[in-house]
């Protein structure tokens, strides 16, 4: 479609003149295509220009210096950079960001088995799919603030649902060693509905003819699971895998609503709870840019991690 | 994210077909012929025992947010009661008139439907003309724009959330609702990237002949491309309005006095608050009303959000 082609009522022959101002008419056609379309897509461009990358490059700079929100900019070099390393509130919000990442596998475990139950002809399936994804739905502030209290150690949904079957439940949010399990299982709850839909989909794409072959080869139903359905659903686990990475990276909400002061011995303070702390409470400015650009490269650094592992969805974009 | 456009083609093509294996079935083989019924049957014991650990887990995934339900109705004592209740004695409906007299409540849904709403209905149409130029229209790098704003999409926002809050700081728009609105009006890339790959499969032809036909570029997006688009973006913009409804870190970077804040801040504040006073049911409640919008929402448009939420999978 590069060029249009020449009227069609031009049955005459074609001079060199004709085939000139032809040629003009869509030069100026393909401008005014083009000033249209840099119209449309300025608006998402300015954008781009003003909210990312102006912040972006200002974000590199802050970080160089000691600047606390309000006075001069100090330059100081890679000062921030060298505090952080040596910072162990921003090694333990880390450990901790990476710690809920246990999640991930789980949540995925979980979803894949629902959404295999969930494809079979079971009654109410409409209803189970409902029900389960009525939390993903849910605003994470009303879902945090419900857990908290469901935590609680002596009134707590939890620690009563575990009472009937006789088992002792902790204090969670108040005790170190169970403040991030706690928050793993919220997450794990929360996002289960959302990820069995995505592999439901895939498992139902799956063509039928393939279990059938496999059927009459007598292959058994584990081996039709780990040779077909594991290796065709592989995508959706790509993308989950990365989304949830990239979204636990910058956990927050649950953090700063369920243990405000980052949790018993800064047992569940994650990496943005601790930027966004340093930045808008301590008004650290400049080293919270600082920590906030490691934890934008960090992601980047793992996505692109994931995406090399993962060679056989090759990036195209058209 | 990850675009392989044969998984992309492959998948879409596939729910296509599973949506279709619901109404039609395709025409029953001879039977016998072959063991056909040993692979597809489903054993009715297997499927009992799976409808079992199904209610089972549909009780655990329900059972918080009735809590949250039956909380919100009970008496501040009752919620301390000892084996907890489920059914509220007594039943105090007071709480909610409580949340709408004595909290931001109200001035919280006031505030988050401007943001949500301003954000996705102009965001849209900007997503949508973006995107229907980045598919159809010719302009000599449009690949290097659209890859441009895809790269957005792997800058998280706590990374850049300093940067803007110092910006709009010196612009005095702290403490207003538009540093919510603003920077993302102006398009949304995801909405963008779905709405490109749709398009692509409306024929270029289409496009060509309106423009034979003197169509303007506003007339061809506005009569012919936006109602194509509709099914794609109907999806999106319920998906979209979801997060901005919910969204928590930006509203509590720049909303400082209660009555300007969204709804998401003001029940965590309330959280802090009423904690103090033993005042769970009106926590509760408040929670309650911040879920019920959205999950009407949800249910209306329940099979909507359920497919593009699968297409946003398998478009990967």
């Amino acid at each position: 479609m590069a060029t249009t082609a020449p009227p069609a009522e031009s049955t005459t022959v074609w001079t060199k003149e004709d085939a000139k101002a032809s040629r003009k008419a869509n030069n100026k056609l393909h401008r005014r295509e083009h000033a249209w379309a840099a119209a449309f897509m300025a608006p998402p461009v300015i954008g781009w220009i003003a909210f990312l990358l102006f912040p972006l490059g200002f974000s590199v700079y802050a970080s160089l210096t000691n600047w606390n929100g309000i006075g001069n900019m100090t330059f100081i070099g890679l000062d921030n950079y060298t505090r952080l390393l040596q910072d162990q509130y921003f090694w333990r919000a880390l450990w901790n960001t990476v710690f809920y990442m246990i999640g991930i596998p789980i949540g995925l475990a979980l979803s894949l088995a629902l959404a295999l139950a969930l494809s079979r002809k079971i009654r109410g399936r409409t209803f189970f799919r409902t029900v389960y994804y009525i939390p993903v739905i849910s605003s994470l502030a009303a879902v945090a603030i419900l857990w908290q209290w469901a935590y609680n150690g002596d009134f707590g949904l939890v620690n009563q649902a575990l009472g009937l079957i006789g088992i002792e439940g902790p204090n969670w949010l108040m005790d170190p060693t169970w403040s991030k399990p706690a928050l793993i299982i919220m997450a794990v709850w929360k996002g289960l509905g959302y990820s069995t839909l995505l592999y439901l989909a895939a498992v139902q794409a799956v063509p039928r003819s393939l279990y059938e072959a496999a059927a009459l080869d007598g292959a058994s139903s584990w081996k039709r699971f780990t040779k077909i359905t594991w290796p065709m659903v592989q995508p959706v686990t790509f993308f989950l895998v990365v989304t949830n990475i990239i979204a636990g990276s910058m956990i927050f909400t649950e953090i700063n609503i369920m243990t405000p002061t980052g949790g018993p011995s800064w047992s569940t303070a994650s990496l943005v709870w601790y930027v966004w702390n340093q930045a808008f409470r301590n008004l650290q400015m400049g080293y919270a840019t600082a920590m906030a650009l490691v934890l934008g490269i960090l992601v980047l650094i793992v996505t692109v991690i994931q995406f090399r592992i993962n060679r056989a969805n090759d990036f195209s974009i058209d | 994210m990850s675009l392989n456009q044969n998984t992309a083609r492959s998948a879409s093509s596939a729910i296509a077909d599973t949506a279709a294996d619901t109404g039609r079935r395709l025409p029953e083989q001879r039977p016998g012929m072959f063991k056909r019924k040993a692979a597809t049957q489903e054993s009715p014991a297997v499927n009992a025992v799976l409808t079992i650990i199904l209610s089972f887990g549909a009780i655990i995934m329900a059972a918080p947010l009735v809590w949250m339900v039956s909380t919100s109705l009970k008496t501040k004592e009752g919620v301390y009661s000892l084996p907890p209740e489920w059914i509220p004695d007594p039943f105090v409906w007071d709480t909610y008139a409580r949340v709408f007299d004595d909290t931001y409540v109200l001035s919280g849904i006031k505030n988050s439907l401007i943001v949500a709403l301003s954000v996705t209905v102009v965001g849209t149409l900007f997503s949508s003309l973006a995107a229907f130029a980045l598919a159809k229209l010719r302009l000599p790098g449009k690949n290097a724009i659209f890859l441009m704003l895809l790269s957005g999409m792997m800058v998280p926002f706590p990374t850049l959330m300093i940067p803007q809050f110092v910006m709009f700081s010196k612009i005095g728009w702290v403490d207003t609702l538009l540093p919510l609105i603003v920077p993302v009006i102006l398009g949304n890339v995801i909405m963008i990237f779905f709405l490109r790959q749709y398009l692509h499969n409306v024929p270029d032809s289409l496009v060509e002949a309106a423009k034979i036909d003197g169509a303007s570029y506003l007339k061809i997006f506005w009569t012919m491309m936006f109602p194509l688009m509709r099914p794609a973006i109907a999806a999106q913009f319920i998906l979209w309005f979801m997060a901005v409804w919910n969204d928590y870190l930006a509203p509590i970077i720049y909303l400082n006095s209660p009555e300007k804040q969204t709804l998401q801040v003001v029940i965590a504040n309330m959280n802090v608050q009423y904690a103090t006073q033993r005042d769970y049911p009106l926590i509760m409640a408040a929670s309650v009303i911040s879920v019920i919008p959205i999950l009407i929402v949800f249910l209306i448009f329940q099979r909507q959000i359920i497919e593009s939420i699968a297409l946003t999978g398998s478009k990967t």
